[in-house]
């Protein structure tokens, strides 16, 4: 058995998302190739070998230097062929969906969308999916020959002892008809964590009266390695740019702790972070509902109690 | 111009998920549905474009007779026409044959739906789609201008955003801030009722993504609450107990 994960590169780095999918396709059993596309890091070639790949086809051709999602799509159906690969396995993410879904037509294969564990194989394919926003799983069967897995966050842990995997260029074989949509410019925050893939995420709501008070939630999330975050409102007031809004119509984010300040817990924005492993909670209100969902919880105003988190914090390091 | 938007029929946002006959079916009992929120970004955007450029919008929904009020409710909003594939919309590569099948005979500019359905969550209809006609697709879009025959698209990505320029035809999956959110109005409401809203037959094509069972969430067990003057406690539960820290 031969599985192909699309991996995604961050600034010459494998993202941590794709580093799950390359062990996940590990676990699933058989030898695993990752295709990624652009420059990358001698140290991320070392990486995706250890999380299980042996295997890595670079795509550098600079036609391919943009994100071109029909392109990407032809390109991984190619290196599918290429490989013998029955599976795809993947990280959800802003390419990896439409990719998944393309490839899926091109090859004929089964699509299981936000897989949350390893396949139940006993008997057939059985895939688990998070499902309704996090409010519910799905058991699903995958059918046919061909699978594409599409993972959410923690899926899989990273593993870290496989060895050096061969490297090979690939050039897949462009066709004009795939370059129909350009990217004319991209508008990137750079050096933050990024939401969707952080292990720690710090959220801000309308508890916190404006934008000038989010000194204290960065403070907060940058001893913790963690990424920000924000409420609905706090995003439609433009107190934090669009990308960070989580909840039912924003980011879904699963990271194993997520710390809401100043958030009433609203069933729209508890869908988009009941998939995350331990929730914090601090608001100034007991009855705020989103302590029902919390794991831990500090009844206080956060004017106060986040920067005396931050320093407690601190203190425990040193 | 001519659009086709697609739109889902899915629980309020507000639902309280449960399941029935064994955790086989979805439990009906009290919900309200919905035309998703996402498409609903989607058909807000399609009317703003009709009354920039001219045009019509058809409204399309997979669904069995139940979802006819929700498909109704499109038509009240700024829907010209309506169809309903008469299926139940078994998984992803379904319900994309079913709108690509539609498409094909309908000599759409643009085809536009939400980013992704809030029952399943899978974001891939429109890539799907767009592949099955051999057209672009674009998600999740924030903005969308047209200027003759080329499309300005803001797409959203990880961190920030991504600015496209594209010729019609292609799909856009939909999110905030692309347009309002329109409610009908009362002259919306009887129009809906005499607009042509037409039944069709389903294409052949099987499902391949069959569910077997649903599951709910194990359920928390009750949050610790830990003083505001004692956030070391706090520090140490995260770091020995979760050991999240
Ligand atoms: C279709 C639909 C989709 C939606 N999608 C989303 C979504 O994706 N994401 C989302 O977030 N919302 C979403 N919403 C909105 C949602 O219903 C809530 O309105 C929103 O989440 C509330 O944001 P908030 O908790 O920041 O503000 P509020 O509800 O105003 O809560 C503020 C909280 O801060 C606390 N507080 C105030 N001062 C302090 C202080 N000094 N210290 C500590 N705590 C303090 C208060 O006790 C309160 O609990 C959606 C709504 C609809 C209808």
């Amino acid at each position: 058995m031969s599985v192909l994960v699309f991996a995604e590169l961050e600034e010459g780095q494998v993202k941590k998302s794709s580093l799950e999918a390359v062990s996940y396709s590990l676990a699933l059993g058989g030898e695993v190739s990752v295709i990624a596309f652009g420059t990358m890091d001698d140290s991320a070639i070392a990486e995706l070998g250890k999380a299980g790949a042996t295997k890595v086809l670079k795509v550098t051709d600079a036609k391919l230097a943009e994100n071109n999602i029909m392109a990407y799509s032809s390109a991984v159906a190619e290196a599918m062929e290429k490989e013998g690969a029955d599976f795809l396995v993947l990280a959800k993410s802003s390419l990896g969906d439409p990719i998944s879904a393309r490839v899926a037509i091109k090859v004929g294969a089964a699509l299981g969308s936000n897989v949350v564990d390893l396949p139940d194989t006993s008997s057939g394919f059985k895939v688990k999916s998070s499902i309704y926003t996090g409010k519910a799983y799905a058991v699903s069967e995958l059918k046919g020959d061909k699978k594409i897995l599409v993972l959410k966050k923690n899926a899989a842990e990273i593993k870290e002892d496989g060895g050096a995997p061969a490297v090979e260029e690939f050039t897949p074989a462009t066709k004009d008809e795939d370059f129909k949509a350009k990217v004319t410019s991209t508008d990137k925050a750079t050096g933050d964590v990024l939401l969707p893939e952080a292990d720690i995420v710090v959220s801000g709501g309308r508890g916190l009266k404006g934008p000038e008070n989010w000194g204290m939630i960065e403070e907060l999330a940058k001893e913790l390695g963690a990424a920000t975050g924000c409420s609905k409102p706090v995003s439609d007031m433009d107190w934090r740019p669009h990308h960070e809004h989580v909840g039912q119509t924003g980011i879904k984010v699963s990271p194993s702790l997520y710390i809401a300040v100043g958030i009433s817990g609203a069933i729209q924005h508890l869908a988009g972070v009941n998939s995350s492993k331990y929730i914090l909670v601090i608001n100034k209100d007991p009855e705020a509902p989103f302590f029902k969902a919390a794991d831990y919880g500090v009844v206080g105003d956060a004017f106060d109690v986040v920067p005396k988190l931050t320093e407690a914090i601190k203190a425990q390091r040193s | 111009m001519k659009i086709l938007v697609c739109i889902t029929h899915v629980p309020d946002t507000t639902s309280r998920i449960a399941f029935t006959d064994g955790n086989t079916k979805f439990d009906k009992n009290g919900i309200q549905f919905i035309i998703g929120p996402y498409d609903d970004y989607a058909l807000a955007r399609a009317v703003e474009l009709k009354e920039q450029h001219g045009g019509s919008i058809t409204a399309i929904n997979v669904g069995e007779a139940e979802t006819e009020p929700t498909i109704r409710k499109a038509l009240a909003i700024g829907a010209d026409e309506a169809i309903r594939v008469n299926a139940h919309p078994e998984d992803a590569i379904f319900v994309a044959k079913q709108i690509a099948s539609v498409a094909k005979g309908g000599d759409y500019d643009l085809i536009l739906m939400g980013r992704e359905s809030i029952d399943f969550n899978g974001g891939q209809v429109h890539g799907m789609v767009g592949e099955i006609l051999g057209i672009p697709s674009i998600s999740p879009v924030m903005k969308l201008d047209i200027e003759g025959n080329t499309a300005k698209v803001t797409r959203e990505i990880e961190g920030g955003k991504e600015y496209l320029e594209i010729e019609m035809p292609f799909i856009a999956g939909c999110q905030e801030p692309i347009a309002e959110w329109k409610i009908p109005n009362m002259r919306g409401i009887m129009s809906a009722r005499t607009k042509p809203l037409n039944v069709i037959d389903p294409t052949g094509d099987n499902p391949m993504n069959v569910v077997e069972v649903f599951e709910m969430p194990p359920a928390k067990s009750g949050v610790k609450l830990v003083e505001p003057d004692n956030l070391e406690e706090l520090v140490k539960l995260l770091k020995t107990e979760a050991k999240v820290i």
